[in-house]
C-alpha cells in the first residue's frame, strides 16, 4: 500500500522534473513541475477524434495499456513493505503484464492503417523484445544472491551482504534506468521531442490518439517512470525503517528524474540501426551482474 | 474390456458405411463416431486422472503375443487433449468442408481417414506392445497423410504430403530400430521389458533413449527434424492443420515422456540434451515464423517454437529427476504437460481462424490481406485471444504454463552447480527471447491481416463465416480464458501425471501452492480484469457526452486514399530481419528505379529455411550428384535393361553358390 501511494505521488512530479531540468539546462525558465498533470487533466476533459480506419482494438487499447501499467505498479514493493500484490515470481508477472500493454499499444498503432504508426509499432516491438532479457537476468541474479523469488523478499534481503552488493546495485541501477528509458521511449533510444514522424518510436504510435485516450496513455507513461524509479529505490532501501526510507524514496526519484533530464539535454539520439545493439548490450551488463553474484556466492571455486 | 472391443469395432463399421451415404450423412457419421469414441475413451481417461490405473490384455496373435493395454494418468491426460481437439476440429471441419461438397470421393476418403486417425491416436496412448504400437503408428501416419492431401489436385499439396510421408517413415525407422533392439534381447514385445532391458546399463539406456528421442522428435518437430512441418500445415485443410498442430505432433511428446518413464537413463544427461535441443527449437522456430508471409506457414513455425517450450519443461523436469530435486521435476513436467494442452487449444484456434480467413478471402498471403476486422469481427476477436495466449501474455493460458517453467528455472537457481547456473541463465534468456519474438510475430500477423485497410480488392464478397462454424472456436476460446483464470483447477488434475515422474503421491506435497503461487496468479488475473473493466467504464462514463469526430488517419496533411502507403508485413519486420540476418536465409529479386525516365521496377523477397538447406537439401544434392555419375547405366536402350535383368538374376543364383564353394575351399584350406 505504501509503495502504491508513494509511486502515485512520485509520478505526479517525475515528468515535470525532467522537463524542468531540460529547460534549465537550455537556459529557459520552463513550465511548472505539475504542468504534465495539468495537461492530462485538460486532455481528460476533451472530446476525441477517431480515424475511420480504426476498430474496437483502437478503443480498448489505451485502457488496457493503462491497466497494465497500473497492475505493474501494484506489484512493486517498497523495501520490506510488500506491494499490494506479492507472490513468488511476481517479477515475471511484472514484465509480462507490461508486455500486455505493449501488445495492445502496438496493435492499436497498426489499427490506424498509417504508414508512420506501423513504423513506430515495428520498432517498439523489436526494442522491447530486446530489452526484456536484461531485466529477467538481472532479477535472476538478484534472486540467486538472496535466495528468494518475489520482489519484496529479494529487495528486503538484498541489503544484508558485503560491499560488493553495492557495486552490483549500482550496475543494476544502470540497467534498470536504461530499461526505463527504453520502456518510456526516452533519449538515447528515442527522442520524445523530435518533430519528424520518421524518427519517432513511441510518439508516432499515438499520433491518432486524442482526448481521454491520449490522457490515459500519457498518465501510464508518467506512472511507468515512477515505477522504474521505485525499483531503483528498492535496490538501496532494504530493511531500513520507513522514517528514513520515505525521504530517501523521494530523493532518489528526484535524482533519477534529474539524471534523465541531464541525459536528454546533453545526448543525441542514437541512430535507429544502432539502437538494437545498444539495447542488447544491456543484457551483457546483466550477465556481468550475474557473474558478480556468482563471485559473491563463491560458485566459481 | 467390452468397451475396448467396442472402441475398436465401432470406427471400423462406420468407416465402411461412409461411402454409401450422402455428404450430409457422412458428416453426421463422422461426428457421431468421434463423439462416441471420445466418450468411451474419456471415461477411462478421467478415471485415470483421478488416480485409477487400468490394465487389460487383448489376446493378440501368434506373432505379437498378448497385447497389454495400460491406461495411466499420463495416457489419460493426452487422451483428453486429443478428444477435445478432435471434437472441436470435427465440428469446425463439417462447416469448413462445405465448400468442397462436390468432391464426393475425396470427402469419403477424408472422413474415413479422419475417424481412423482419431482412434489410432488414442490407441497409441494406451497400447504397450511394441509390435502393435508400430503397426498402429504406421496406420496413424498413413491416415494423417491421407487427410493432409485432401486438396490433391494441387501439386504443392501432394509434394508436402510426400515430404511428410517420407519423414514420418524415417521416424518409424528409428522407432522400429529401438523397439526391435529391445524386443530381440528380451524376447517379448511388452513395453515393460524395455525397462528390464535397460536397467543397470547406463550406456545402453542412453543410446536406446536417444534413438527413441530422434524418432519421436521427428514426429513432434524438434529442430533439426522439423522440416516436414512447415509444408504439411499449409497444405492441409484448416481443421486438419489445427488437429495436426494440436495433437498429432503432441503424440511425439507423449512418446518422449513415455520413454522417459520406461527407459531409466541418466536423467541429468538426457535432461541437458533435451533442454539444448528445445532451446534451439524454440528460438529457431519463432525466428523463422516472423519472416513467413503465409499465415499458416507462420503458425506452423510457431508450433516448432511451442514444442521447444514444452521441451524446455521436459528438459528441466528430467534434470530435476536426475538430481532428486522434486520441486524442479514437478514444475518442469507440470509446465510441459500444461503447455501441451494450452498449445493444443490456442494453436487449433489460430488455425481455425486462419481457415476462416482463407474461406472468406481465398488467400493466406498476409501481404494481400488487411482490414478484416470490419468484415469479420468475430474471427478477429478470436484470433486476438489466441494471439495473446500464444505470446504467453496474461491473463490467458499461455502465461500460466510459461510461468510454471520460469518458476522451475528460477527456483532451481538456489541449489545449482556452476554448469547448471549457466544453463539456467541461457534457458531464461531463450525463454524471454521466445516470448518477445512471439509478440513481434503476432502483432505483425494480427496487425497486418485484420487491422488497417484492405491491401487488395477481392472480386467476391468477404464476409464472416456462419455462427455454427464459430461455436467450436468460442468453446476453445472459453477454455483459453478459463485456464488463465483458474489455473489451480487444471494443476490439480495434473497431480497424478506429474507424480508418475516424481514418484510422490503425498497429498501434502503441493509445490504449485508453495513455490509457485498459482492461486495468487489466478487472483491477480481477476484484479487485472477488474482494473481493465473499471478503467474502460470510467472512460465510457466521462466521454459519453463529449464530441466524437471521425476523420481520416493522420498522414502529415495528406488526406487521400492511403491504403498503398500502409505498413506491410515485410516492412514491419525489416529491422528484425536486418538484426537476425545470420540466422535467416532470404532471397531478394529486385529491379531498381534507374535513369531519368524509369521504366517499371519491382521488389520481391522470399525466405527459406536455413537448416533445411543445410541438413536436407545439400545432402540430397550431394547424393544426387553422386548417383548422377552412374546415369550412363540408364541409357534408355531396352537391350541394356535386359542385360541388367539377366545379370541380376544370375547374381542372385550364383552368389550363394560361389559363396558355398568359397566356404568349402576355406574349410579345405583349414584341414590342410
Amino acid at each position: 500500500m505504501l509503495s502504491f501511494i508513494l509511486i502515485l505521488i512520485a509520478a505526479a512530479f517525475f515528468t515535470g522534473i525532467i522537463i524542468r531540468t531540460k529547460s534549465i539546462f537550455s537556459g529557459r525558465k520552463g513550465p511548472g513541475i505539475l504542468q504534465p498533470v495539468k495537461d492530462v487533466i485538460r486532455l481528460f476533459r476533451k472530446g476525441a477524434v477517431y480515424s475511420q480506419t480504426t476498430s474496437f482494438v483502437f478503443q480498448i487499447a489505451p485502457s488496457i495499456y493503462f491497466a497494465s501499467v497500473f497492475m505493474a505498479m501494484l506489484v512493486v514493493p517498497f523495501g520490506q513493505y510488500k506491494g499490494l500484490i506479492s507472490f513468488n515470481g511476481d517479477f515475471i508477472f511484472f514484465a509480462y503484464i507490461l508486455a500486455l500493454g505493449k501488445f495492445f499499444s502496438i496493435i492499436s498503432a497498426m489499427d490506424t492503417g498509417s504508414s508512420f504508426e506501423g513504423m513506430g509499432a515495428s520498432r517498439e516491438a523489436l526494442y522491447s523484445m530486446l530489452a526484456e532479457p536484461a531485466f529477467f537476468i538481472l532479477m535472476g541474479s538478484l534472486a540467486l544472491l538472496t535466495g528468494h523469488l518475489s520482489f519484496q523478499e529479494i529487495f528486503a534481503t538484498l541489503h544484508i551482504g558485503s560491499y560488493i552488493t553495492y557495486a552490483l546495485a549500482i550496475l543494476a541501477t544502470f540497467v534498470i534506468l536504461m530499461i526505463a528509458m527504453i520502456e518510456n521511449s526516452r533519449m538515447p533510444i528515442d527522442d520524445p521531442k523530435t518533430h519528424l514522424e520518421l524518427t519517432m518510436i513511441h510518439e508516432v504510435m499515438i499520433l491518432d490518439n486524442s482526448g481521454f485516450d491520449l490522457g490515459l496513455i500519457l498518465t501510464a507513461g508518467y506512472l511507468k517512470f515512477a515505477v522504474y524509479g521505485a525499483l531503483i529505490v528498492n535496490l538501496f532501501v532494504g530493511v531500513i525503517p520507513y522514517e528514513y526510507t520515505i525521504p530517501m524514496f523521494f530523493i532518489i526519484q528526484f535524482l533519477v528524474a534529474v539524471a534523465i533530464g541531464t541525459i536528454e539535454s546533453f545526448m543525441a539520439r542514437f541512430r535507429m540501426g544502432h539502437n538494437a545493439q545498444f539495447i542488447f548490450a544491456l543484457t551483457s551488463v546483466s550477465l556481468l551482474i550475474f557473474f558478480g553474484a556468482l563471485l559473491i556466492l563463491g560458485k566459481f571455486i | 474390456m467390452r468397451i475396448i472391443e467396442a472402441f475398436v469395432i465401432l470406427p471400423l463399421v462406420f468407416a465402411f458405411l461412409i461411402p454409401f451415404v450422402k455428404e450430409k450423412g457422412k458428416g453426421i457419421i463422422v461426428i457421431m463416431v468421434i463423439l462416441i469414441n471420445a466418450l468411451l475413451s474419456s471415461y477411462f481417461a478421467v478415471n485415470s486422472l483421478l488416480g485409477k490405473s487400468y490394465e487389460f490384455f487383448l489376446p493378440g496373435s501368434l506373432i505379437s503375443g498378448l497385447i497389454p493395454i495400460r491406461i495411466d494418468s499420463l495416457s489419460g491426460w493426452f487422451i483428453l487433449i486429443i478428444n477435445f481437439v478432435f471434437i472441436t476440429g470435427c465440428f469446425y471441419g463439417l462447416f469448413y468442408m462445405k465448400a468442397y461438397k462436390k468432391q464426393k470421393n475425396s470427402i469419403s476418403l477424408h472422413a474415413i481417414s479422419f475417424i481412423i486417425l482419431h482412434s489410432t491416436l488414442i490407441s497409441l496412448c494406451v497400447i504397450q506392445n511394441s509390435l502393435v504400437f508400430l503397426v498402429v503408428w504406421e496406420i496413424m501416419a498413413l491416415s494423417a497423410f491421407l487427410v493432409i492431401i485432401f486438396e490433391n489436385e494441387k501439386s504443392a499439396t501432394v509434394k508436402a504430403g510426400i515430404n511428410y510421408l517420407i519423414q514420418s517413415h524415417v521416424c518409424i525407422l528409428f522407432l522400429m530400430f529401438g523397439f526391435i533392439w529391445a524386443a530381440i534381447d528380451q524376447n517379448s514385445f511388452d513395453f515393460k521389458n524395455i525397462s528390464l532391458f535397460t536397467s543397470g546399463n547406463d550406456g545402453k539406456a542412453i543410446i536406446l533413449f536417444l534413438i527413441f528421442f530422434i524418432g519421436f522428435a521427428i514426429k513432434s518437430g524438434f529442430v533439426p527434424f522439423h522440416t516436414w512441418l512447415p509444408y504439411a500445415h499449409p497444405a492441409a485443410p484448416a481443421h486438419i492443420s489445427g488437429i495436426m498442430s494440436g495433437v498429432i505432433i503432441k503424440i511425439g511428446i507423449f512418446g518422449i515422456l513415455r520413454m522417459i518413464l520406461l527407459i531409466k537413463p541418466d536423467y541429468t544427461l538426457i535432461g541437458y540434451i533435451i533442454l539444448t535441443v528445445s532451446v534451439i527449437s524454440g528460438l529457431y522456430g519463432v525466428m523463422q515464423a516472423i519472416i513467413q508471409h503465409n499465415l499458416k506457414k507462420l503458425l506452423a513455425y510457431h508450433s516448432i517454437e511451442n514444442i521447444g517450450i514444452i521441451g524446455i519443461g521436459i528438459g528441466i523436469g528430467c534434470i530435476g529427476m536426475g538430481s532428486g530435486n522434486q520441486t524442479l521435476t514437478t514444475l518442469g513436467f507440470a509446465g510441459a504437460l500444461l503447455h501441451t494442452l494450452n498449445h493444443g487449444l490456442f494453436k487449433s484456434l489460430l488455425f481455425y481462424t486462419a481457415g476462416n480467413v482463407y474461406q472468406a478471402t481465398h488467400t493466406l498471403n498476409i501481404e494481400n490481406l488487411g482490414g478484416l476486422v470490419k468484415k469479420m469481427p468475430q474471427t478477429t476477436f478470436l484470433f486476438l485471444i489466441a494471439a495473446i495466449a500464444i505470446s504467453g501474455i496474461p491473463p490467458f493460458n499461455g502465461f500460466v504454463s510459461e510461468f510454471l517453467i520460469y518458476n522451475g528455472l528460477y527456483s532451481w537457481l538456489h541449489n545449482a552447480t556452476l554448469a547448471a547456473l549457466i544453463t539456467i541463465v541461457f534457458s531464461i534468456l531463450a525463454l524471454v527471447l521466445i516470448g518477445g519474438l512471439a509478440m513481434l510475430c503476432f502483432t505483425k500477423a494480427f496487425g497486418i491481416v485484420f487491422l488497417g485497410n484492405p491491401r487488395q480488392q477481392f472480386n467476391h464478397e468477404v464476409k464472416e463465416v456462419s455462427l455454427f462454424q464459430l461455436i467450436p472456436l468460442y468453446l476453445i476460446a472459453f477454455f483459453i480464458v478459463f485456464i488463465g483464470l483458474f489455473p489451480d483447477l487444471f494443476l490439480n488434475v495434473l497431480n497424478y501425471p506429474v507424480s508418475l515422474f516424481t514418484g510422490i503421491l503425498d497429498k501434502n506435497f503441493k509445490p504449485f501452492n508453495t513455490v509457485v503461487a498459482i492461486r495468487s496468479i489466478s487472483q491477480t488475473m481477476w484484479v487485472l480484469i477488474l482494473v481493465v473493466i473499471l478503467v474502460f467504464s470510467i472512460r465510457r462514463f466521462i466521454t459519453r457526452k463529449k464530441s466524437i469526430v471521425t476523420l481520416t488517419t493522420w498522414g502529415c496533411g495528406y488526406v487521400g486514399i492511403a491504403t498503398k502507403t500502409q505498413y506491410t508485413a515485410n516492412s514491419f519486420i525489416r529491422p528484425y530481419r536486418k538484426l537476425f540476418k545470420p540466422f535467416l536465409l532470404i532471397f531478394k529479386h529486385k529491379k531498381n528505379i534507374e535513369g531519368i525516365f524509369p521504366d517499371s521496377a519491382h521488389y520481391e523477397s522470399h525466405s527459406y529455411d536455413k537448416i533445411e538447406k543445410m541438413l536436407i537439401d545439400n545432402p540430397i544434392r550431394a547424393y544426387k550428384s553422386f548417383l548422377g555419375k552412374f546415369v550412363f547405366l540408364q541409357n534408355g536402350k531396352l537391350q541394356f535393361y535386359i542385360i541388367y535383368g539377366i545379370t541380376f538374376i544370375l547374381a542372385v543364383i550364383c552368389i550363394p553358390i560361389i559363396y558355398k564353394i568359397f566356404f568349402i575351399f576355406i574349410e579345405f584350406l583349414k584341414q590342410l
